[in-house]
């Protein structure tokens, strides 16, 4: 095995045209895993710890370009303003230890779907960019980045770069079923963001489909039909509720059943709507 | 390949380290400090928790490579001498262990802990402490040891600034 340590971000973009079935490690929270119990043999590690340029987050362009190698920690102590859904869900990954080594770019990379990152990034419409020496940049929305279970549309030559997601402007919730309140993989998760702008509403469905994914239809009910100066509708909440579920294909495995993670995006996305919604009320008469 | 780092204050090397080997394997087999233990292998139970370029982590899911250069500060670092760092001390007051396995994990995560926040609430010790399992004593000597190193560090550094100030006027 191969350990490539580029201290920069051009030195890890020839290391991985050069070597493209190195498997690049951020915290080690996934891949240490792996190798650890004998499951991954990659023919090289490619360690992106020294590459600094990826911990920091920017303004750009509107958007916080947050760096792929920006941990969780990062993210729940100076991100939570513009980015609360994100921060949220970084809240419930692991535990501290996990928080300071797990990265966004190793949640991408790692593309499962389970992770925690993903349906908050779906909700508010994040960008992946990607990069390559031979192309260069690309930017791929979150809703067309995962591809299947544990695969995206990240190229074997490419790196991950940073996702880049515009501050909330309006409240933002992410919900997630698990057996304890901490160290718990997603049995399902959501999440939910109201952009009072555009008078639309985004959606992130967690660990119930072979990949994260949004709930377009209910997406396109509540852009049809919510008031957004009235209180919230329930039978529209309940209509809301019906189609993310509807949005979902789950497996049942061992963490839950099939039936009960359709039942439980049905009853987190009515909650968090309301949530948001009434958070959504409070603000306007403030 | 070899890696060098810096550990408990000290430059350490290792030699013949597989690429995809932990930076708990080397602390524990290559450089002879078993303090950190290795159970999980997966981050789940906090045994192997150290203090990694100053923020705690779990050893076994860092790979030794991403340590080359860095500083690593284990719970065979935390006492000053052999005086026990109140942390320690306060564990063995309270009774915290058990089985013991558990422990160095334990420490130098609460030990993190009192360090960003000197009085925790219990929710932000529980909070602190989620990733790291104990199978013996059920936890309640672990909240109470972390309340009493709290309390302890708290009067160490009033009585540390009192005496600073009795100082400073004798002058």
């Amino acid at each position: 095995m191969d350990f490539l340590r580029p201290t920069t971000w051009e030195d890890a973009l020839a290391a991985k045209a050069d070597q493209p079935e190195a498997v690049p490690v951020q915290g080690g929270t996934d891949v240490m895993v792996e190798i650890n119990f004998d499951r991954r043999r990659p023919p090289a590690l490619l360690d992106l710890n020294q590459v600094a340029e990826l911990r920091e987050w920017a303004m750009v362009d509107g958007a916080c370009r947050v760096g792929a190698g920006v941990s969780y920690t990062t993210v729940i102590e100076e991100l939570a303003g513009p980015l609360p859904g994100l921060a949220q869900a970084a809240r419930t990954v692991g535990s501290p230890q996990i928080r300071n080594r797990g990265s966004i770019g190793g949640n991408l990379g790692a593309a499962s779907p389970a992770g925690d990152s993903h349906p908050p990034l779906l909700a508010a419409g994040a960008v992946v960019e990607v990069e390559s020496l031979a192309r260069g940049v690309r930017m791929i929305p979150a809703a067309e980045y995962y591809l299947g279970v544990k695969r995206s549309a990240l190229e074997p030559d490419e790196l991950i770069r940073a996702v880049h997601v515009r501050p909330a402007t309006g409240p933002q919730y992410f919900s997630k079923i698990g057996t304890r309140n901490a160290m718990v993989i997603a049995v399902c998760s959501f999440a939910i963001a109201l952009h009072p702008g555009e008078r639309r509403v985004g959606t992130g469905i967690g660990s119930a489909a072979p990949t994260p994914r949004r709930a377009p239809e209910a997406e396109e009910l509540l852009a049809q039909e919510l008031d957004w100066g009235a209180p919230l509708d329930p039978a529209l909440a309940g209509r809301f509720a019906e189609l993310c579920a509807a949005a979902a294909a789950p497996i049942d495995d061992v963490r839950g059943a099939a039936a009960y993670r359709v039942h439980a995006i049905a009853v987190m996305a009515r909650r968090t709507l309301t949530w948001a919604w009434n958070d959504h009320l409070a603000r306007r008469a403030a | 390949m070899r890696v060098t780092f810096t550990v408990n204050g000290r430059e350490e090397s290792a030699d013949d380290v597989w690429e995809g080997e932990s930076l708990l394997y080397v602390l524990r087999e290559r450089l002879g400090l078993p303090g950190s233990k290795n159970a999980c292998e997966q981050g789940e139970c906090g045994s192997c928790t150290v203090y990694l370029d100053g923020l705690p982590v779990c050893a076994c899911l860092v790979a030794a490579g991403q340590a080359e250069g860095r500083q690593v500060r284990t719970v065979e670092g935390l006492a000053d001498g052999g005086r026990l760092d109140p942390v320690q001390e306060a564990f063995v007051e309270c009774g915290a262990v058990q089985c013991g396995f558990c422990t160095p994990g334990l420490i130098v995560q609460a030990h993190d802990l009192l360090e960003r926040v000197p009085r925790p609430s219990d929710a932000e010790i529980r909070e602190a402490l989620a990733g790291n399992l104990c199978r013996c004593t059920g936890y309640e000597q672990i909240l109470d040891a972390v309340r009493l190193a709290a309390a302890r560090k708290m009067a160490r550094k009033t009585a540390q600034k009192m005496a600073q100030k009795k100082a400073r006027k004798a002058d």
